[in-house]
């Protein structure tokens, strides 16, 4: 199984990251034999601006996004920035060609601030991947900064985390390794004459 | 001949100088673009290309109009369409346009479809734009069949019936235009190429090798499948962006302001790491040479190379230059290469004779 993961923290270290480390490991330990593809979206932040202007990726992100769209499953975590994914996350997907998300499980995080900012996932990235007709799995997993310290608060991100694993792990075990969709595949003729 | 045709293609768009601000007017572009067309005969240049848009800053919403002019003042050079919308136009009217030219020019005339880049045009013409395939697919349909049968009943999904319908004038010898399918990213139009027997153009500037070596290699692949031979002999043209200069250096400081100001450029990767990326070639004659020349190796022995030299404002006198260079210096040399390595059952380039001979 291939699993991909896309965390778009900016900082290093970042708690994106740390989340996004958090739910890989409990996902590929539901899964058991895993393939893991980490997209550290930073470090393609220019050329993917240079793809929205130019019309094409370089071939460093091109493979990101490959990895990406050829997995079985997919792990997004964004930090919270003005009440919202960040910019240079959106922009990742922004550049995907339409339908390459298309049934894809997903697993959503974010990191935030603020405990405030924790419906981020539901009023932001979930209509995001709901639109890119993702699979995206009921429990999404947001991290405030108490989560990661505190009395009681590591058992109740711990355990969102392993609820949240254990529904990709399911979507991604029943759907398996898909072929990534081809760009360049086409009906013959005949039926592209029918359809007119 | 080497059974290879070079030419060049005009978008037709209007940029100011990046320098002084000043932007021709519509009339001077348009003389502009007649006077490269007649430099690219002088110089020996096979093709003259002209855009066809419909908003500022383009002037070519007439492509018959500019090269009907042209034909009239040249004796040999072929004209051709950079491209033709065949998703907004309507096909009983290029039929007619282009059987016209073609009388007129004797018929040193083909056409590249294309379905053009700018949303609104859809609109602006009574269409829809998630139409875009099935415009292209049944408005060439058309296309065809006005130019092929004499008295056409037709009925499709677009456009109004015709019942009796005879397209005039009819093509020249009985010799419909030779037609080209552009498409950058549209799997769908490399079929329809295909199908057809058709050639297929890939305007391989702005875009990675990898992904013009796709398109045309689905495009050979069902070329062959549809029986009009082997994949190595599908007609393939591209495109290609120079600039020259005897030394390169003065080539890049040149050309750089206007890349860095250009609506497509602009903002985007560097103009070495575009010239890396795509098959813009910015540097001496000898450089645009050895670029060319990979083309072949990465996509095959093809017909027909285009480039575009004018545009993005680049000053006329420049312009003309760059036709010179490719005359004199490039052109010649990539045609002997070219001829040397090409086998001898890949064909030539169709033109009207070829096609009229029966030979294409």
């Amino acid at each position: 199984m291939t699993l991909a993961v896309v965390t778009a923290g900016l900082r290093r270290p970042s708690s994106t990251r740390l989340l996004a480390d958090r739910l890989t490991s409990a996902v590929t330990e539901a899964l058991g034999d895993t393939d893991v593809t980490v997209v550290e979206v930073r470090d393609h932040a220019h050329d993917l601006v240079n793809h929205l202007v130019s019309g094409y990726p370089s071939a460093e992100l091109r493979t990101a996004l490959d990895a990406v769209t050829g997995a079985a499953g997919l792990i997004a975590v964004t930090p919270t920035i003005s009440g919202s994914y960040s910019g240079l996350f959106k922009t990742f997907f922004d550049v995907l060609d339409e339908g390459a998300l298309a049934g894809m499980p997903v697993l959503i995080g974010a990191s935030g601030g603020t405990a405030r900012h924790s419906l981020v996932l539901e009023h932001a990235v979930r209509p995001l991947f709901t639109y890119l007709r993702a699979d995206v799995v009921p429990t999404s997993v947001f991290a405030a900064p108490e989560d990661w310290g505190g009395a009681a608060a590591p058992d109740l991100l711990a355990h969102r985390i392993d609820r949240a694993a254990g529904e990709l792990a399911a979507r991604v075990r029943q759907r398996g390794d898909q072929p990534p969709p081809d760009p360049f595949s086409t009906p013959p003729f005949e039926d592209l004459l029918r359809a007119t | 001949m080497s059974g290879m045709q070079f030419g060049i293609f005009s978008v037709g768009d209007i940029a100011p100088d990046p320098e002084t601000g000043r932007a021709p007017t519509e009339h001077e572009r348009l003389e502009r673009m007649i006077e490269t067309a007649l430099k690219a005969e002088e110089v020996g240049l096979d093709v003259f290309a002209s855009g066809e848009h419909h908003n500022p800053p383009f002037v070519t919403s007439s492509p018959t109009t500019l090269l009907g002019y042209i034909a009239a003042r040249t004796d040999r050079i072929v004209l051709s369409t950079s491209t033709t919308l065949i998703t907004t136009n309507d096909p009983v009217k290029i039929a007619e346009d282009y059987a016209m030219l073609q009388h007129l020019a004797g018929g040193r005339v083909d056409l590249m479809m294309g379905r053009g880049n700018t949303g609104p045009v859809y609109p602006w013409f009574g269409k829809d734009i998630r139409d875009g395939i099935g415009l292209a697919v049944e408005n060439y349909a058309l296309l065809r069949r006005l130019w092929r049968e004499e008295v056409v009943d037709w009925e499709g999904r677009f456009r109004t019936p015709l019942q009796s319908f005879t397209s005039t004038p009819r093509p020249l010898d009985g010799v419909p235009p030779f037609v080209w399918h552009g498409s950058i990213r549209s799997p769908e139009i490399a079929e329809q190429a295909a199908y057809y027997g058709d050639g297929f153009f890939h305007n391989n500037i702005f875009w990675p090798r990898e992904h013009t070596q796709r398109m045309i290699s689905l495009y050979r692949t069902r070329f062959e499948h549809y029986g009009h031979g082997s994949a190595d002999q599908a007609i393939v043209g591209l495109g290609g962006q120079v600039y020259m200069r005897r030394n390169s250096q003065d080539a890049l400081a040149e050309f750089r302001p206007f890349f860095d100001q250009s609506p497509i450029y602009g903002g985007g990767p560097s103009l070495e790491e575009t010239m890396r990326q795509t098959p813009l070639s910015v540097g001496s004659p000898q450089q645009v040479i050895d670029r060319t020349l990979e083309f072949r190796e990465h996509f095959g022995d093809y017909q027909r190379q285009l480039f575009n030299v004018d545009g993005m404002g680049l000053a006329h006198k420049a312009v003309l230059e760059q036709i010179d260079f490719l005359g004199e210096e490039v052109v010649p040399v990539l045609r002997k290469e070219f001829a040397a390595l090409r086998p001898a059952h890949v064909p030539p380039a169709p033109t009207h004779e070829s096609l009229r001979k029966g030979l294409s």
